[in-house]
């Protein structure tokens, strides 16, 4: 083992229950929470369907893992830039999308938001600084 | 700092080859693979924008793929560069990142 932190970004592009790609994603990134490496998450495209609120998956039998997303924090998986653009284009806004917040523990726990709207030029900047970057 | 991007599907199906080029960093390298071989097709309705976006990179494709296809070079928009397995293996060691667009 190294002492070597890396800038990870997995990239959502999928919307959440079509494919398996949007849990899959989530279970590597709770997996790799474990290596306290420099995590980020981006969702762009469809993928910004996977942070909606107000999902109920009762009626199609499987799993409704979008409460999963609010768990992020207590892994230390605190930032989750979503483009913007790719809400406009499909009629959402920052309103329609879950609350995420995580708890700092160099400020009083204070809850701070882990959802971050950007720009498609921020998120181009964005992908470009990176060590790894792992696709779903 | 430079990233080559692997693109897999048919522009004409999703957005992803227009959203890799969309997310691309000047400089750039692009290449297109499996379905994603459809996206240099000449006279297509999208070769125009293609083509218009993709002059901040450098594109390439994986000719087995374009040929399993029977896609001919002389139906292949301007700059692109055919690669075989070895240049592919050769470009993901070479580059910084590579990201997948899937």
């Amino acid at each position: 083992m190294t002492d070597t932190v890396k800038k990870f970004l997995y990239v959502n592009r999928k919307a959440p229950y079509g494919t398996i790609y949007a849990l899959e994603s989530l279970e590597v990134v709770l997996i790799g929470a474990a290596f306290d490496q420099d995590v980020s998450l981006a969702f762009l495209d469809d993928g910004v369907f996977q942070l909606t609120k107000g999902q109920d998956t009762k009626e199609i039998g499987v799993k409704n893992f979008s409460p999963t997303y609010r768990a992020l924090g207590d892994y230390e998986v605190t930032k989750l830039y979503v483009e913007k653009e790719s809400l406009d284009e499909r009629g959402l806004s920052e309103a329609d999308l879950q609350e995420l917040v995580w708890e700092d523990e160099d400020d009083d726990y204070a809850e701070k938001p882990s959802i971050h709207i950007i720009s498609r030029k921020e998120m181009a900047d964005l992908m470009a600084n990176q060590d790894v970057v792992l696709s779903f | 700092m430079s990233t080559l991007h692997t693109v897999n599907k048919s522009p004409f199906a999703t957005k992803t080859l227009l959203s890799c080029l969309n997310h691309a960093s000047k400089g750039d390298s692009i290449l297109l693979i499996e379905d994603g071989v459809y996206g240099a097709l000449k006279g297509s309705e999208l070769a125009e924008i293609i083509t218009t976006k993709a002059k901040d990179f450098s594109v390439f494709l994986l000719a087995p793929d374009m040929k399993a296809r029977g896609i001919n070079e002389d139906k292949l928009i301007e700059n692109i560069e055919l690669v075989d397995y070895a240049k592919f293996v050769d470009m993901a060691a070479k580059h910084d990142l590579n990201q997948a667009w899937l």
